[in-house]
């Protein structure tokens, strides 16, 4: 493996009967890079995550995720990146100081640790009065906050984010991004999914999925050149546009 | 006509909804725009007739939201924020049963949701907790839609949705509007504001300001800025330590900046070449309707 490359994989494909949900995609993800994968509903972007975070075994194709192989490997993958999404992320009836807790113990760090990082973790918040607050009862804006420190707590080399910002207020939206930024500073890689089109101008490079295939990978400004747009929403939709199979 | 007065409710300490009063006219498309929390779903419940607010009144038509909600479920469609519908039954049967609760049937009002209906038409025999995010959306509205109700209520119906299906999305909700139909709809995406008649923007229960979307705009008082560099990321905060910089935000590859009124374009400037930056652009720009809730929201 390239050591630069936290992700490389080639012709990487699931079929379900006979339905290829990903379609030999081949590409690679620097480190500390922060990498937008875009596409459609039903592009493939869910599918192609899990056979990364090693949770789905790909039907053919191979690749290495934080060094790891994807095939062999996958229970090493998981120790070694860290996953938030939208949909589920926190324990809502744990308190704050449990959640911390628990991912840390499941991601194998020694108690003495978990509590020292606890503290730092909850002063750098300004979450310190929060420590015993039950999850639910949290703003989504500060779950979303935490739950992005809680997926980067063991600073894995690589953090997935599947579409972290869905329904959270502009401001808070833009300080999500900003510890995005501050991540990717650290040298933590991060892979990021999103439906706002903004957002995606934030990343260092974007690739986007149609019926399956990476139909296009570059920088945004690069995206932009080729495809004569002057946004990236403009991109995504001339691409999308091109899409012909049904959602299935 | 939807007719709100003082609407209030409450959960414990929370105060979700506070006094609201407001109206949508028939056959407005009326957008609540707000993030989580700021209390879209406790009104659409109540508007929807399954919640009670603790006080204040609400007509959909005539008909009060707590006194006639019998007669109220027959002429509103409701679209909850969650998937609702039956997982375990297939995508034609939720249909079917939607249509059977309200005496229609689905040949009835077909003109309707057809344009909807026929993208997912292929998969009727598959099971709805089987579809994937976008035709559930789909097969959701299909089945608010199918007794022709006089007013729809979508709570967040594109939340999780690509931007050409939300597009698409608002194609069909215009199609609606010009059958007659009154449309209240929420959204957290600030851009799809523009394509309301009246929005209101809602944080902690209230609405911090209704009107038309370009009459928002006009009322912005912000001198704003657009600044791009060729260090977005710390360009950011050196923008921010500006004296005359008031905020400063990514927007897509732009930052968006309000500014005193006194700053000028080439101080500005010259601050920025101070720092080290070679490539600097900055341009007075129009607001978004996203500056303009972000705008309210940090002068409560």
């Amino acid at each position: 493996m390239n050591e630069n490359k936290v992700i490389e994989v080639s012709k990487l494909t699931k079929k379900f009967g006979n339905f290829t949900a990903v379609d030999h995609i081949s590409f690679d993800v620097r480190k500390g890079e922060i990498f937008g994968f875009l596409g459609a509903n039903g592009a493939g972007k869910t599918t192609a995550m899990q056979m990364l975070c090693g949770i789905s075994k790909p039907t053919s194709g191979k690749g290495t995720v934080a060094g790891f192989d994807i095939l062999k490997e996958n229970e090493k993958i998981k120790h070694n990146i860290g996953y938030m999404s939208q949909k589920f992320s926190l324990y809502e009836d744990l308190k704050v100081w449990e959640n911390i807790r628990l991912f840390g113990g499941i991601y194998g760090m020694k108690e003495n640790e978990i509590n020292e990082k606890t503290d730092e973790l909850l002063y750098r918040l300004k979450f310190e009065k929060e420590r015993d607050t039950m999850v639910k009862s949290l703003p989504l804006g500060w779950k979303q906050k935490l739950a992005f420190s809680v997926a980067i707590f063991h600073t894995p080399q690589i953090v997935f984010l599947d579409e972290p910002t869905g329904g959270v207020d502009p401001a808070m939206r833009r300080q999500f991004w900003e510890m995005i930024y501050e991540a990717s500073d650290q040298g933590i890689t991060v892979f990021v999914t999103t439906h706002y089109m903004d957002e995606a101008e934030y990343c260092n490079r974007v690739s986007i999925m149609v019926d399956g295939r990476i139909d296009a990978l570059d920088t945004p400004i690069n995206l932009k050149e080729m495809y004569l747009a002057q946004s990236m929403d403009e991109v995504f939709r001339k691409l999308a546009r091109k899409a012909t199979r049904v959602e299935n | 006509m939807i007719l709100v007065k003082n609407l209030h409710k409450t959960y414990g300490k929370v105060t979700a909804l506070n006094n609201l009063s407001f109206t949508v006219n028939d056959g407005e498309i009326f957008g609540v725009i707000g993030p989580d929390g700021s209390g879209k779903t406790s009104l659409f419940r109540i508007l929807a007739s399954v919640l009670l607010p603790n006080s204040g009144s609400a007509e959909m038509n005539g008909l009060s939201v707590s006194k006639d909600f019998k007669k109220i479920r027959n002429i509103i469609g409701y679209m909850p924020g969650r998937f609702s519908l039956y997982q375990d039954l297939s995508v034609e049967e939720n249909l079917k049963f939607f249509a059977t609760i309200f005496s229609t049937t689905i040949e009835e009002n077909y003109h309707l949701i057809k344009d909807i209906y026929q993208q997912i038409e292929p998969f009727k025999k598959r099971r709805a907790g089987a579809l994937s995010g976008g035709m559930k959306q789909k097969l959701a509205l299909s089945c608010a839609l199918i007794h022709k109700p006089e007013v729809l209520i979508l709570d967040e119906p594109t939340t999780g949705v690509d931007p050409v299906s939300r597009k698409e999305f608002w194609d069909m909700l215009k199609r609606l509007k010009s059958e007659g139909i009154t449309i209240l709809v929420s959204t957290a995406y600030m851009d799809e504001a523009g394509l309301c008649d009246r929005i209101a923007l809602m944080r902690e229960g209230n609405f911090i300001a209704t009107d038309t979307p370009q009459n928002i705009i006009n009322s912005y008082n912000e001198t704003l800025l657009a600044v791009q560099t060729e260090n977005m990321s710390a360009s950011l905060s050196d923008l921010r330590n500006h004296p005359k910089v008031k905020t400063c935000f990514a927007f897509g590859n732009q930052h968006h900046i309000t500014v005193h009124a006194d700053l000028s374009i080439s101080d500005l400037q010259h601050y920025l070449n101070e720092k080290g930056y070679s490539t600097v652009e900055i341009k007075a720009i129009e607001p978004t309707v996203e500056d303009c809730f972000m705008a309210l929201t940090n002068n409560p």
